[in-house]
């Protein structure tokens, strides 16, 4: 009797969990594209997503992650590109989607992807070794306007949101460094904790380590309010400690990293739908807020119309800091 | 002591029932991805990242690590076998490897190869326990120019005693360095030599190139020669791996040095495969008697083996304390770590000892486990030879492919395989040398970057690279390994001819 009863009430609940529109689900094997290589930020993110849809018996169908992180993750926007209409594809990125086509020739337009969801946010924070002299982030700002182009600026990538942000740093604030590309954030963070450069703007998780050893130190976060709280990291002082920068003066709101989920163009509303509310599931589970815990994210569901504005905002105004840096490919 | 303590403890941790058990299944596991050329390390590792989620970090990390050991091993049988590299780390492996088991010693070969791989490692982990500390304050003292100056010494240190033609080593030299640069450059952001070709915006893969030279030129050049290669008549005997065992002794000095150079290039971290590379060409200049190198020396599969598992041990400390990963596989393990809620860093060791002294703890162990199993393997897997050409030529050609599609899924990598094939092909007739381009190809990039941001970093001043004991000396290493052959042999030509005036 009980195995019935269990049965109806999970019909039941399966039947008011699922909305109107699903009438699509995958039947296929689901490619999960991942615009990174294996290993990194976006990697986490959709391997995370992966184990908790598998695990809930969200999607029945077996996913297989695939990661085609060449060319900043524009192998992977071109794979969507090519199997445009194609619900069985999911891309993982950040806001290198919509960003990429502005700065290099590329095959492929935003417009070939259609954005399914963001789930998160990753912060960026001015970071600077633990003895440096700095104590604001205006501190190093006079600094490089003391000595213009002597300051070494530590960053992963080129044109990537990380000299995306040194250099609306500099258009904001007229300071003048000197930007040292690197390959990803674990190596820039231990370059400033060997000294080696003078600070980075890496995200939160991609620095922790250095800081619980006390190796750097975190000035200012480019948030509008100040993260989430935390244990104490290092000397009694936890994420909720670091100042925004706009506390400390510098004029600029905000500077977020949005970790989003796409499909192809072209795609039935319907699959859309399905994966918007498997993926609302998923950031309501325990394991997510779990996860953004341990790589401290801030969480933030966005979908539809506010999706949609998050990535207009967000693209005209880095477009704007391309331009200005002479980076923009129009 | 502390750190013997703590080992004690760490082997508390390791051997247990439940974990002993991850140890088999991931050496056994790690063993097949590195046997099929191309799924490799990496891949494998990846893959099994989502089920470790239920699994508490430490046996995760076991299973992990043990099945990245497996690897290691297995990438080793098929560069002997039949002269497909399965790991990028065991290309060195082919150069003595493959003429040793083409000439009847199968058997020998592997018992080598797998002997100094379990040597190599342990030679590593004993390090990694002694050094923990230490080294990771070390590594912290690496700036871009440092690192340049690490792949320069590993260029310098193959190049340097090069047995080819100088012409044609620079030019093997410079087509690997122009195929390195194919693709999206990380300093510049810019996008070089795609030719427009979607395809090649990630660049050209090592391995597919290194599958399509080695696997299918070596192909093409046996199909010419009159399918000579008929299955090699080697007696296979346990028996066979116990007397190649009792003959390891005499490669001492060898070994040890390997072990060095591994060691050197895993903490620094220039990564396994440069290690690997690097240390067979200390050996060919070290050995003064003797067969020549290429054609089955001993030497020729100690040397690279020991290094790259000695690199691939030490390569864990970087990762662990530091939170940089010095070989593909550590990457995506430093990723499972973060996911499990580990943070690497300095502090990892203090904060999680249980973890930290566990995984060392467990290197040794499932070491020791690999070693036996694929000890056990070698008879099978010699026997593999005895196969006729007809039978095996087909299944090379379909694993070479399958291999080449695998690194990326991309149908294009076929393409490439084909092409290299055909390259490795007239490369070895015309008699220039493979080993520049690959060693060009696995640093050339990464020796660009770093001679890039220094160059940033100096204002465009080459005495950035002269500015520190460290990089001055690692420098002059270099410099000396390039030229002291050269003058060497000079020298000894001029005294040779002196009694003859």
């Amino acid at each position: 009797m009980n195995h019935l009863k269990t049965g109806a009430i999970a019909a039941l609940a399966l039947a008011a969990a699922l909305p109107a529109s699903a009438e699509w689900a995958p039947e296929r094997p689901q490619e999960f594209v991942v615009a990174s290589g294996a290993g990194g930020g976006t990697d986490n993110f959709a391997r995370t997503i992966q184990a908790i849809l598998t695990r809930d018996k969200l999607v029945d169908a077996p996913i297989v992650v695939l990661n085609k992180g060449a060319g900043s993750g524009a192998e992977a926007f071109l794979y969507a590109k090519q199997n445009a209409a194609d619900p069985n594809k999911v891309i993982f990125g950040t806001n290198n989607v919509y960003l990429l086509p502005h700065i290099a020739k590329l095959a492929y337009k935003a417009e070939d992807l259609q954005p399914v969801a963001a789930l998160a946010v990753d912060e960026f924070v001015v970071w600077v070794k633990a003895d440096a002299p700095y104590q604001t982030v205006l501190d190093l700002v006079e600094a490089a306007k003391a000595e213009p182009g002597k300051i070494p600026f530590g960053g992963s990538q080129s044109k990537d949101t990380d000299e995306t942000l040194v250099a609306l740093i500099e258009q904001t604030t007229g300071a003048d460094f000197k930007y040292v590309p690197f390959n990803g954030g674990g190596e820039v963070g231990v370059q400033l904790a060997g000294g080696h450069v003078a600070a980075n703007v890496n995200n939160p998780n991609e620095n922790l380590g250095q800081w619980q050893a006390g190796a750097v130190r975190p000035l200012c976060v480019f948030s509008p309010t100040r993260m989430a709280e935390s244990a104490p990291i290092h000397d009694g002082k936890g994420w909720q400690d670091i100042p925004t920068c706009k506390e400390q003066g510098l004029a600029i709101d905000s500077y977020q990293m949005p970790r989003t989920v796409w499909l192809p163009a072209g795609v039935p509303e319907e699959a859309v739908a399905f994966y918007r509310d498997a993926l609302k599931k998923v950031a309501e589970s325990q394991d997510w807020k779990d996860y953004l815990a341990k790589t401290s994210q801030t969480g933030a569901y966005l979908t539809g119309e506010e999706l949609s504005k998050f990535i207009a905002d967000s693209e005209t105004r880095t477009v704007e800091v391309f331009k200005a840096e002479g980076w923009s490919k129009e | 002591m502390g750190n013997f303590d703590l080992l004690m403890h760490g082997f508390g941790v390791a051997i247990t029932p439940m974990h002993l058990l991850l140890m088999v299944v991931g050496v056994l596991l790690g063993l097949v991805v590195g046997v099929l050329p191309g799924l490799g390390a990496p891949n494998g590792v990846s893959l099994l990242i989502p089920l470790t989620f239920t699994l508490d970090p430490t046996s995760a990390i076991i299973l992990l690590s043990s099945m990245y050991w497996g690897a290691l091993f297995g990438g080793s049988t098929t560069s002997i076998l039949f002269n497909i590299p399965g790991e990028p780390s065991s290309v060195a492996t082919t150069f003595d490897g493959y003429p040793m088991a083409r000439s009847g010693q199968s058997t020998r070969a592997l018992t080598l190869a797998f002997m100094s791989a379990g040597i190599g490692a342990l030679l590593g982990v004993i390090v990694i326990t002694l050094l923990a500390g230490w080294a990771s304050n070390f590594a912290l003292r690496f700036g871009a120019p440092e690192y340049f100056a690490v792949y320069f010494l590993a260029f310098a240190a193959f190049i340097g005693m090069g047995s080819a033609s100088p012409v044609k080593t620079v030019v093997a030299l410079a087509t690997g360095l122009l195929l390195a640069s194919v693709g999206m450059d990380n300093v510049t952001g810019e996008v070089r030599l795609t030719f427009g070709f979607s395809d090649l915006l990630g660049g050209i893969s090592f391995l597919v190139v290194v599958i399509g030279l080695f696997g299918i030129g070596e192909l093409l050049a046996t199909v010419q020669e009159g399918l000579s290669f008929r299955g090699v008549s080697s007696r296979i005997d346990l028996r066979d791996v116990l007397r190649t065992i009792a003959e390891l002794p005499r490669y001492w000095a060898t070994s040890v040095r390997s072990g060095l150079v591994g060691i050197w290039m895993g903490i620094t971290p220039g990564g396994p495969t440069a290690a690997s590379f690097m240390s067979y060409g200390i050996a060919r200049q070290a050995s003064r008697k003797g067969q020549a190198f290429g054609t089955g020396r001993p030497e020729g599969i100690i040397a690279p083996e020991t290094a790259d598992h000695s690199a691939g041990t030490c390569a864990m400390l970087p990762m662990l304390a530091l939170g940089v990963p010095s070989s593909a596989t550590a990457a995506v393990m430093m990723g499972g770590l973060m996911i499990w809620g580990l943070t690497p860093g300095p502090m990892l060791f203090a904060t999680k000892p249980d973890f930290v002294w566990g995984l060392i703890a467990s290197m040794y162990v499932s070491n020791v486990i690999g070693v036996i199993l694929v000890l056990l393997t070698v008879p099978m897997f010699a026997a593999l030879l005895r196969i006729p050409f007809s039978i095996i030529g087909p299944m090379i050609v379909a694993i070479c492919f399958v291999g080449g599609y695998t690194v990326s899924n991309a149908s294009f990598d076929l393409w490439l395989v084909l092409l290299f094939g055909v390259v490795g092909y007239l490369f070895t007739r015309l008699d220039y040398p493979l080993a520049p381009l690959v060693l060009a190809m696995v640093l050339g990039h990464k020796a660009e970057n770093a001679f890039h941001q220094s160059m940033i970093l100096s204002d465009g001043s080459l005495s950035v690279f002269f500015s520190n004991t460290l990089v001055s000396s690692i420098m002059a290493l270099g410099l000396a390994l390039l030229i002291l052959p050269k003058l060497l042999h000079l020298g000894g030509r001029l005294r040779r001819r002196q009694p003859v005036e």
